[in-house]
């Protein structure tokens, strides 16, 4: 599906600038994107770096253990492939804790270091395992307690209550990630691997 | 409220930098060398993403700026027309279309609706709420599944699109029922 969507939108835009008379926009679009990517990247070390650091700091001393043992309970049913003692479910609930507190920072490096374990547990290295995709629908879709960037915009546009929206996000969140894990299931029932 | 989310996210980041420290140091963990080494780690993961980055925003980039996305958009908005939406709903179909594909485009987007419409209309809020409620699906699976050098998502993407388009679908019904 990613492969069909990745040369949809490149040939259909290519298309569009062709027939509109735009197709200089392809070329200057298209090394914008490399070095786009290249500076997010780079952006992306220091935090990356910063937070794995730490949650190196927080696994030794058992703190990312405790915290696992006391979490997951509430998530065990939905990965039933992961075994009991697994490093990744320390990860998997600190990335989801710091999504739902709105800590997009923090949450990358957390869910890049389950990825990481759950890796280990894979037997085709190539292929997404049924947990991993289960972990991705979660975070993707994970309930926002506090969405700080928006209220941020709210309050510089000078809104009188930059925070009612908290409960609408709440609301959508939640509906999202119950249809996120009820869609997960489904597929999961149909692909086995 | 305003003041605890407030304190809240002022406070969170520097407690964990003292706690998580201070308690490792008292357990005897070497700190300094454990962060450097996860830091390393880190460095490695941040490096090992960029190719998938690159791959993923050239066809993103390419499909917006050469107008396919506007054309698109377009497209869609007879159809919520037909479907008896409220017009004031159609302002945010770019955001809709958007969201998933680029965080940065999302959030430029969102906060010109905001700006335009004011952040109390019904347009500001609807677009608050829909920033706020869903992930940058495309972005995330790139970083995720890159970082470990995975090349096959399998329904992942389904998955992800199926969250979106629910949060999208709910941040309309539950904006235009408290504030429509």
């Amino acid at each position: 599906m990613l492969n069909a969507i990745w040369v949809f939108m490149l040939c259909i835009g290519i298309l569009v600038a062709a027939l509109t008379g735009n197709i200089g926009a392809v070329t200057s679009s298209a090394l914008n994107a490399a070095e786009l990517g290249v500076k997010t990247g780079i952006q992306l070390i220091g935090v990356i770096s910063l937070w794995m650091g730490l949650m190196r700091l927080a696994e030794r001393a058992g703190i990312v253990s405790v915290i696992a043992k006391v979490f997951r309970p509430l998530i065990s049913p939905l990965f039933p492939d992961l075994k009991r003692d697994s490093p990744a479910w320390g990860s998997i609930v600190m990335n989801l804790c710091a999504n739902i507190l709105g800590l997009g920072n923090a949450a990358t490096p957390f869910g890049l270091k389950a990825m990481q374990e759950l890796q280990q547990e894979n037997p085709h290295p190539d292929t997404a395992s049924r947990s991993m995709i289960t972990f991705l629908a979660l975070n993707t879709s994970c309930i926002t307690l506090v969405p700080a960037t928006i209220i941020g915009i709210r309050i510089a546009a000078g809104s009188q209550q930059p925070t009612e929206i908290i409960g609408t996000t709440l609301f959508a969140t939640t509906c999202a990630m119950f249809c996120a894990i009820l869609a997960d299931w489904l597929f999961r029932r149909r692909n086995s691997l | 409220m305003m003041q605890v989310v407030t304190q809240v996210t002022v406070w969170i980041i520097p407690a964990l930098l003292f706690l998580i420290p201070v308690y490792a140091y008292w357990r005897k963990v070497p700190i300094y060398e454990s962060f450097v080494e996860g830091a390393e780690d880190g460095f490695k993961t941040a490096i090992k993403i960029i190719p998938f980055l690159i791959g993923m925003l050239l066809a993103i980039q390419v499909f917006v700026d050469s107008g396919a996305l506007k054309l698109l958009v377009d497209a869609l908005t007879p159809l919520f027309i037909k479907l008896g939406w409220n017009p004031e709903i159609l302002n945010v179909i770019p955001l809709a279309v958007m969201r998933p594909l680029s965080g940065s485009g999302a959030l430029g987007v969102s906060t010109q609706l905001i700006n335009t419409f004011g952040p109390d209309s019904f347009v500001g809020r609807l677009a608050s709420t829909m920033q706020g409620s869903s992930d940058t699906t495309f972005f995330v699976l790139t970083v995720y599944f890159g970082a470990v050098g995975i090349k096959k998502y399998r329904y992942a993407l389904k998955v992800g699109l199926i969250a979106d388009f629910i949060g999208l679908i709910a941040s309309i019904w539950i904006v235009s029922m408290l504030f429509g």
